[in-house]
């Protein structure tokens, strides 16, 4: 196990390597768009990520509330506040590839609102556990959890009645997109996964760890008034 | 063409400097469990 | 032994009776309220049939601004007299004491709702080209869709520092499908353009989704240590 975390470390460096080189080399430029359209590789993938790490941290939740396990906790934390960083880099790299090909840097189309809104939510849910430093902050954040989850699919649906002028997911189009792009998309769709769980790893170990010193120094200073008693 | 590079430059600085800021708590970290030791 | 619709009338009826006394909350919403309608239409001064148009938006934003001020103010002061503690040492089922204080903020805004309308109304020279009884069903339905989660995040901003500045943040991103529903659908009934149904069926699920979770998840936030 000690093993398991620079050992998935490497082979996602090569991945990202390799996808970079897939992204920006290999795959060919799109005929309307241009080069701007190899920022999908590294938008979509992020995307994908950020909503796989909102799932764990939604399965964490969970499993908190029914367990009570303190590394449920910690595990919860790590995904969100993850996930957050890519969900930034998918606003972020929104705008840029949006402003040459439509013309403009925002619109209130659907799945931009409704990445927006899912950042808002587990932005909120981040300053919620900065605000609440006492032993109640993993219930009350694993509740709002739960209430973020929900709110996703009605944040959806209201979204989409209201219309919609993103380009339409190019997977179910039929067939006319090129192997080249097909195969570069899907090594960074890989490796960025990779790459969110191996930092979500990180996170989660260090908030373990974090937990740890403070228990630790909470006994500490529980024998120190024993002590001197 | 600018548009591309800027996405790509900036999508890895987001991730250096969420990745920093790990390393900065892990070392305070480190500190503190190094002064529980001490005592 | 007290049922559990017993002890949320009677929780409702002590709330009540205490706002009755001091009218600390109503004074401070309804005041808020009409400052921000006052300050709006100085700086947007709209002809009528604009005004249709943004009035959904506006109405709404003023009510959410208002009754955050009566949501802060539903668990302090149980919190002050050590109320929450007998509650959690009680057998009493928690989500009586939830009930009661929902149906209470619901009443605190909708009498906040039915004072102000008027004065928008004035204003604004509002007037439905649309059915105007449907804006009854959507005031109730968006008034108890912030009501429902407002309370529940009041009790969870409780539990954290610096607690009045804590419920907007918590309660704005969760909301955001119920008010864009509110919203559109009071412009769909003030503009006569278009159909209201599809917004009050999301409003409809909106509250019957949030009410159940917190229901169901009330219990925790109330014992949680």
């Amino acid at each position: 196990m000690k093993r398991a975390f620079p050992i998935f470390g490497i082979v996602t460096t090569v991945l990202l390597g390799y996808g970079l080189r897939e992204a920006l080399v290999v795959a060919p430029t799109e005929q309307t768009m241009g080069e701007v359209q190899r920022i999908f590789y590294y938008h979509v993938s992020s995307a994908w990520t950020a909503g796989l790490l909102f799932c764990i941290n939604f399965v964490a939740s969970i499993a908190y509330l029914v367990r009570r396990k303190a590394k449920a906790d910690a595990l919860a934390l790590a995904s969100a506040e993850v996930g957050v960083v890519f969900c930034t880099i998918v606003l972020v790299t929104g705008p840029i590839w949006a402003r040459p090909v439509w013309g403009i840097w925002w619109t209130w189309d659907m799945r931009l609102t409704l990445t927006l809104v899912l950042w808002l939510i587990y932005v909120s849910y981040l300053l919620l556990r900065r605000f609440s430093s006492s032993a109640q902050t993993p219930v009350i954040a694993a509740v709002l959890a739960i209430f973020g989850t929900l709110d996703i699919p009605l944040v959806y649906f209201s979204i989409w009645f209201l219309r919609t002028q993103h380009p339409q997911p190019v997977m179910g189009g039929g067939g006319s997109i090129d192997p080249r792009m097909l195969h570069a998309f899907l090594v960074n769709l890989v490796a960025f996964s990779c790459f969110g769980l191996l930092v979500c790893w990180a996170r989660y170990r260090l908030e373990v760890l974090r937990q740890e010193v403070e228990e630790m120094q909470a006994l500490e200073s529980l024998l120190e008034a024993r002590g001197s008693r | 063409m600018s548009y591309l590079y800027a996405a790509y430059i900036i999508t890895w600085a987001i991730h250096i400097a969420y990745l920093s800021s790990l390393v900065r708590r892990y070392a305070r970290l480190r500190r503190e469990i190094q002064e529980l030791k001490n005592r | 032994m007290m049922g559990a619709r017993g002890l949320t009338r009677a929780t409702l009826l002590k709330d009540l009776r205490l706002e009755w006394r001091s009218k600390d909350a109503t004074n401070a919403m309804l005041f808020f309220a009409l400052l921000v309608v006052v300050i709006f239409s100085f700086s947007f001064d709209p002809t009528a049939e604009e005004s249709r148009r943004i009035a959904g938006g506006l109405v709404w934003v003023a009510f959410l601004f208002a009754s955050v001020v009566a949501l802060n103010q539903t668990w302090a002061r149980e919190l002050r007299n050590q109320v929450l503690d007998a509650y959690r040492v009680s057998p009493a089922p928690p989500n009586s004491l939830f009930l009661a204080k929902v149906f209470g903020n619901f009443l605190f805004v909708i009498v906040l709702e039915a004072l102000m309308t008027p004065l928008f109304v004035v204003f604004y020279n509002l007037h439905a080209l649309g059915p105007a009884y449907l804006l009854l069903v959507v005031a109730a339905l968006g008034t108890w869709a912030l009501v429902v989660n407002g309370t529940f995040f009041a009790a969870i901003s409780l539990r954290t520092r610096s607690r009045e500045i804590m419920l907007p943040l918590l309660l704005f991103p969760i909301s955001i499908p119920a008010l864009l529903a509110m919203v559109e659908a009071t412009s769909a009934i003030l503009t006569g353009e278009f159909s209201a149904k599809f917004w009050i069926v999301l409003l409809v699920t909106y509250d019957l989704v949030f009410t159940m979770a917190s229901l169901f998840l009330f219990e925790l936030v109330l014992h949680a240590e």
